[in-house]
């Protein structure tokens, strides 16, 4: 009986049959029990929307030209502008405190977020006061998603290295939930379920 | 260790990698000039010219300034800064002076990018260098005044 058991017990552990989520995001497979397809890429959407609305991600992707930041999604300070790509103002580009990687303060908690390049996403990609059915249309539409193809769109939030900071923040910046391989993940069952867009 | 050029001269500094630019300046290099008012980027008393963009050289771990090409105030003299630190003078801008070289290299940056800048360029440009004096009629004058002189 021991080998049965214990050939059970690896069995569970190599496949768990409940509700997985890695750091507070549903994998994939939690949608499979969906079947109508339309309803399961809505729900899959949905999973994505708790990493585009989180603060990580939102401060960056403002619907003027003022970044965010922390976790209430304050006017970011100083006071600092979109400016020509998104880089801020002559004198004052990101570039002036954000530095190529998350620097820890030498004189008390907390750090600086950094990463290359560090930029505002274009305005036309706001997503601050959207709904999930705003944001859900306008990741789809090209003139609003970048330019991109739904193609591009998984690239970018599967590999895009300024989208992937949100999970490694730095001291003192909780991450995005689960991690950009699930974002991915997440992001091409929704296209390849008809990239369903929810009611509101 | 890290090597970078300083002022037009190459140093090579033996400090652990994530000592702030900042300290190995001031304390490694003796250019006091570069004052430390924060430490986390929010007052811009430490700023200096990185590879021809301005810098807060508090956050700025010596590791990233490998190979990198800086100008502090004890070094900064261009066109713009001129006329800057003529007009500096003129205007008696200052009033304690702390904050004062990270004022000038961010003056500075802005005029040699927008050679006349406006009220709002000048607001942008100049936002994340705080005066616990408020000068900032006399700063916003002093670029103002400086951007003349160039142009002249």
């Amino acid at each position: 009986m021991k080998p049965i058991a214990l050939t059970g017990a690896l069995a569970l552990l190599a496949a768990p049959a409940f509700a997985e989520t890695v750091n507070g995001l549903r994998t994939v497979n939690e949608f499979a029990a969906i079947a109508d397809e339309t309803e399961r890429s809505t729900a899959l959407f949905e999973e994505m929307f708790a990493v585009i609305s989180h603060p990580r991600c939102l401060n960056c992707h403002p619907v003027d030209n003022i970044p965010r930041q922390g976790d209430d999604l304050a006017l970011h300070n100083p006071p600092v502008v979109r400016g020509d790509g998104g880089m801020g103002a002559p004198g004052m580009r990101c570039s002036t405190c954000h530095g190529p990687e998350n620097v820890a303060y030498t004189t008390g908690a907390g750090s600086i977020p950094g990463h290359v390049p560090w930029h505002l996403a274009p305005i036309e990609t706001g997503w601050i006061g959207l709904t999930p059915a705003e944001v859900c249309a306008q990741l789809k539409d090209p003139e609003r998603n970048g330019g991109r193809t739904l193609a591009e769109l998984h690239e970018h939030n599967a590999e895009d290295g300024l989208v992937g900071w949100g999970w490694e923040p730095g001291a003192g910046r909780e991450p995005a939930p689960g991690t950009q391989e699930i974002f991915g993940e997440l992001t091409q069952a929704w296209i390849d379920t008809g990239a369903a867009c929810p009611a509101a | 260790m890290a090597t970078f050029t300083v002022n037009g001269e190459e140093r090579t500094v033996d400090v652990p990698e994530d000592t702030p630019l900042l300290w190995v300046l001031r304390d490694e290099l003796r250019l006091t000039g570069t004052k430390f008012g924060c430490g986390v980027a929010q007052c811009g008393a430490c700023t200096v010219m990185m590879d021809g963009t301005t810098r807060r050289s508090c956050v700025t771990p010596v590791s990233a300034v490998e190979g990198a090409n800086i100008t502090t105030i004890e070094g900064l003299d261009t066109p713009e800064s001129q006329a800057v630190l003529a007009a500096w003078e003129a205007l008696d801008v200052p009033q304690c002076g702390w904050c004062q070289s990270g004022q000038i290299v961010s003056a500075s940056a802005l005029l040699y990018e927008i050679p006349d800048p406006t009220d709002e360029d000048i607001d942008r440009a100049m936002a994340g260098n705080i005066c616990r004096c408020a000068t900032y009629q006399r700063i916003r004058q002093g670029i103002k005044d400086a951007a003349k002189a160039l142009e002249a």
